[in-house]
């Protein structure tokens, strides 16, 4: 199958499709009441609300797409890297007294080597004998099984959290809601200081990713290395180097993933990757498999299903309406929104 | 049975490995004409949930109930089966998984959506509670015997070892081969697969109605995104290039964490490395035919050695 | 037999075959040349099925076909072979050949299922015609070998094979010279005579001129998507525009 690493649709176009949908979205918040005929209290802070979670889903979603565009194959252990990395960052505060803010970078190496040893134990052995794609699929999801069991093991099953009173010693009171009003366009809306870091961090790592890909000779290497591998060994770039470089990115993304959505909810457990899961594959559906923007657009897409459908009281909705949403969009646009048509060769 | 038994792996678990080979073969069918399907844990949902209806609140009879249960997991496949089946690879997985889903959450919320429906229409009755939400159907009594299971067994073996030879089975192993040739030779592509994503989405109900009788007990959790990724391990691991493959798959990884019980809290981690070295140094699967002539012939040379007292190897 | 008209095919935004017009005269061989890239091979699938043209009518013995999947246009009587070999790797020679034959069988899926003697007699049948077929090209004794491991000049003459297996009226040859030597080339062209003889139409698709000229009653010509002449071969041969897009093209190269 050829993949493609953000080669997506115009720029024009994308930005295009990515503006209208925003603006779906934010419309969405003041229409639904109207629509249904049921209050809706304070539409937007469901816009704030679908751009902090929304921004965590598409970091997360990212590695997916990362693994699947340079090596054309679903990392399924992905989730549980998430999940560690979450204990990475949870644990070295309760266990070590690390202060919250060198829990991300710790979590972001520890994501990594997690997702290189996935990458040596699981995939490697195969890639070496060229076995068959569903293969790798399921030897990724017996490592995601060895990663649970670990964590199981090591921090049992009772949900744990960031402790409150090292949270309490963030700076601007950080988990305080904040009232915020922009007076001229008559928006107002509460926010804490940490889900605005959630934002920045979120977006940071993302552009950062997009800039490494895009920019630089690694992710040139990358490129070429997804686009053919023959090649690229042609061109004496390390294939397998490339690979673990993948693998390492997406686990750091994953990690970082995982601190952020335990600053965001106090409810880790060693089952938190799986319910996130399913959540990532939707997501980097709907954006485009193998296309970063997408990944982006489609975790701000999914948040929206979630929060608008508890919004209007149908909360058992949430769950369904963003696999709806994944099966209308495979069948009618299976690129997803941002991707790029496969090219079909004579 | 004593031996099983001393093994962790008691009648309940004997029958659950029959179970589970029954829908690692319904896998088995779509992979064989190369579809990347992991819908059947849906289908497995509907005949589970169709079957227990029927013999709890309408008092039909085990069996007619179990083949209910089939028939409507293959007539929803085929509106199902129909759009879906145009996506290759792994957006037909996604897509396939996305389906799994929306029935799990269908059977979670059905109530609540009869519920919204009488509103809805001003209907004056109770709705009725059908699905029970994540409870599940309680209090099933256990009817599924591990005899019904081995004759199950037998004959859907039976159709898959003849499928191989077959009309159905050769445009089947065409289609997986090669898409366009096939239809280029003569093959409707569109028919086969639809066939054949529908008598596997048989298979699992068939598969969920016999489960649903064993457990006492079923609830939506059981038929998510765990549950489809189980059935294609069983399949996988059990190797695809043997009709007897997903057979031994989905009776070996059923047993195996039944056998590891012992390990308590260490089972999880040893089943999901024994799944690894699995994939890893079998890549044909338990079920590889290679696999098991090199067992005999080894066997043999055993055997060989000890009546003659020297090896094969010099007379091969 | 085969009658295109105003076909077109567009990928985005490339015109990557625009209003061909072709005839292809019952019991002739007709020759398609072009320079890499003319667009031959999407002509030859939008024939078959494979893709289908963006505009245009291609009718088959009067059954207009633009439209049809590839397995209805195979039932009424087209084959062909194809540029890079395509066989069904993981099957036996003989298999390839009776899996090739799908559409001459009548048995129903229950029939498959259950074994019926129906569905026996009929793969016996099956078989029969494909040992007759292995015999003609001269692979009866490779019958049981994987397809994937023969030998490719063994591998190119299975696929023709292949393509008379679905007892077809008119046959597309996709390059079936490619990676041969002259020998087996000229042996080739009298494959290709000899299905002539059987009442059989072919198109051969080509770079090779030596077999085009060894085999073709008419030749068309196909550059940047346009059929640039049609002719004889020696009127291919002299015509200045076929020099230049064929030639020119080969110098540059």
């Amino acid at each position: 199958m050829p993949v493609s690493i953000d080669f997506p649709i115009s720029k024009l176009k994308s930005f295009g499709v990515t503006a209208l949908v925003l603006i779906g979205i934010g419309l969405l918040a003041y229409e639904l009441p109207d629509i249904l005929g049921k209050q809706v209290l304070n539409p937007e802070q469901h816009v704030t609300t679908v751009i902090w979670t929304g921004s965590v889903y598409s970091l997360f979603a990212l590695g997916y797409a990362l693994v699947f565009s340079i090596l054309g194959v679903l990392n399924l252990s992905h989730s549980a890297v998430f999940m560690w990395g979450g204990y990475i960052g949870v644990m070295s505060v309760i266990r070590y007294d690390i202060p919250i803010y060198y829990t991300l970078p710790l979590a972001m190496l520890g994501g990594g080597l997690i997702g290189v040893a996935v990458d040596l134990v699981a995939f490697a052995p195969l890639r070496r004998r060229n076995a068959p794609r569903i293969s790798q699929l399921i030897s990724s999801l017996g490592a995601s099984a060895v990663l649970v069991s670990l964590a199981q093991l090591e921090f049992g099953t009772s949900p744990e959290r960031f402790p409150r009173t090292e949270l309490k010693k963030l700076p601007y009171e950080a988990t305080k809601a904040r009232e915020y009003t922009v007076n001229s366009l008559g928006l107002d809306f509460r926010i804490t200081p940490l889900q605005i870091a959630i934002i920045v961090i979120a977006f940071a790592l993302m552009f950062l990713l997009q800039y490494l890909v895009a920019r630089t000779r690694t992710g040139k290497a990358m490129r070429v290395v997804a686009f053919n591998q023959k090649v690229a060994g042609l061109l004496s770039i390390s294939v397998g180097g490339i690979f673990r470089l993948t693998f390492f990115l997406a686990g750091a993304l994953a990690g970082a993933a995982g601190v952020l959505y335990a600053l965001a909810y106090p409810s880790l457990t060693p089952f938190t990757g799986d319910e996130m899961a399913l959540k990532g594959l939707t997501v980097i559906v709907l954006g485009g498999l193998g296309s970063i923007r997408g990944a982006v657009l489609g975790g701000i897409l999914v948040a929206a299903f979630e929060v608008y459908a508890t919004a209007i009281g149908y909360s058992w909705l949430k769950d369904a309406l963003p696999f709806v949403a994944l099966f209308l969009i495979l069948l009618f646009r299976p690129q997803g929104l941002l991707g790029e048509a496969n090219v079909k060769r004579a | 049975m004593g031996f099983l038994a001393s093994v962790g792996l008691n009648d309940f678990v004997i029958t659950l490995m029959f179970v589970n080979a029954i829908l690692a073969m319904s896998i088995y069918l779509t992979l064989y004409g190369g579809m990347f399907s992991l819908a059947n844990a849906g289908f497995m949902a509907i005949g589970s949930y169709v079957s227990v209806i029927l013999t709890q609140n309408h008092d039909w009879p085990f069996l007619p109930a179990i083949l209910a249960g089939m028939v409507a997991a293959g007539l929803i496949a085929i509106p199902i089966g129909l759009p879906v089946l145009r996506l290759r690879d792994i957006y037909l997985a996604i897509a396939t998984i996305g389906f799994v889903e929306i029935t799990r959450i269908v059977i979670l919320n059905f109530d609540k959506i009869v519920d919204e429906v009488y509103t809805r229409l001003h209907m004056t009755s109770e709705p009725p509670k059908i699905t029970n939400g994540p409870l599940g159907i309680t209090g099933i009594p256990v009817q599924t015997k591990l005899e019904h299971l081995v004759i199950a067994v037998i004959i859907l073996a039976y159709f898959m070892m003849r499928m191989h030879r077959s009309r159905f089975g050769r445009a089947l192993a065409a289609i997986r081969q090669d898409e366009n040739v096939a239809a280029s030779q003569g093959i409707n592509v569109v028919y086969y697969k639809n066939v054949a994503f529908v008598l596997g989405a048989m298979m699992a109900g068939l598969g969920g109605g016999f489960s649903g009788h064993l457990s006492r007990i079923i609830q939506p959790g059981s038929y998510g995104f765990g549950t489809a990724v189980d059935i294609l391990a069983y399949s996988v691991l059990g190797g695809i290039s043997s009709w007897y493959g997903p057979i031994l798959g989905g009776l070996a990884l059923t047993a195996l964490p039944e056998v590891l019980r012992p390990l308590k809290e260490y089972t999880g981690l040893i089943n999901g490395i024994v799944l690894l070295i699995f994939i890893a140094y079998l890549p044909g699967g338990l079920g590889d035919p290679a696999l098991w002539r090199s067992a005999r012939k080894s066997a043999s040379r055993i055997s060989n050695f000890i009546t003659k007292g020297k090896t094969a190897d010099a007379g091969a | 037999m085969l009658v295109l008209k105003h076909v077109s095919r567009q990928f985005g935004g490339l015109m990557a075959l625009q209003n061909v017009e072709m005839h292809l005269p019952a019991g002739n061989i007709i020759g398609l040349i072009g320079p890499n890239g003319a667009g031959k091979t999407t002509l030859i699938n939008c024939m078959t099925g494979l893709d289908h043209p963006t505009s245009g009518h291609i009718e088959f013995n009067g059954t207009p076909i633009e439209k049809k999947p590839a397995h209805r246009i195979t039932a009424l009587g087209m084959a062909r072979t194809y540029q890079n070999i395509r066989l069904f790797g993981e099957m036996t020679v003989l298999e390839n050949l009776v899996v090739a034959q799908h559409g001459l069988g009548r048995a129903t899926l229950a029939d498959s299922l259950l074994q019926t003697p129906r569905h026996r007699r009929e793969i016996a049948r099956l078989r029969d015609n494909a040992l007759q077929l292995l015999k003609r090209f001269h692979l009866d004794q490779s019958a049981d070998v994987v397809a994937g491991n023969l030998p490719y000049g063994d591998q190119r003459r299975l696929e023709m094979a292949r393509a008379l297996a679905t007892n077809p009226k008119l046959i597309l040859l996709d390059e079936p010279t490619a990676g041969m030597n002259p020998v087996e080339t000229t042996e080739l062209g009298e494959q290709i005579l000899r299905m002539k003889a059987d009442g059989k139409t072919l198109m051969v698709v080509e770079h090779d001129m030596s077999l085009i000229a060894q085999v073709c009653d008419e030749i068309y010509v196909l550059n940047f998507g346009q059929i640039i002449a049609h002719g004889t071969h020696q009127e291919i041969k002299n015509n200045p525009v076929v020099v230049e897009a064929y030639l020119g093209q080969e110098e540059g190269a």
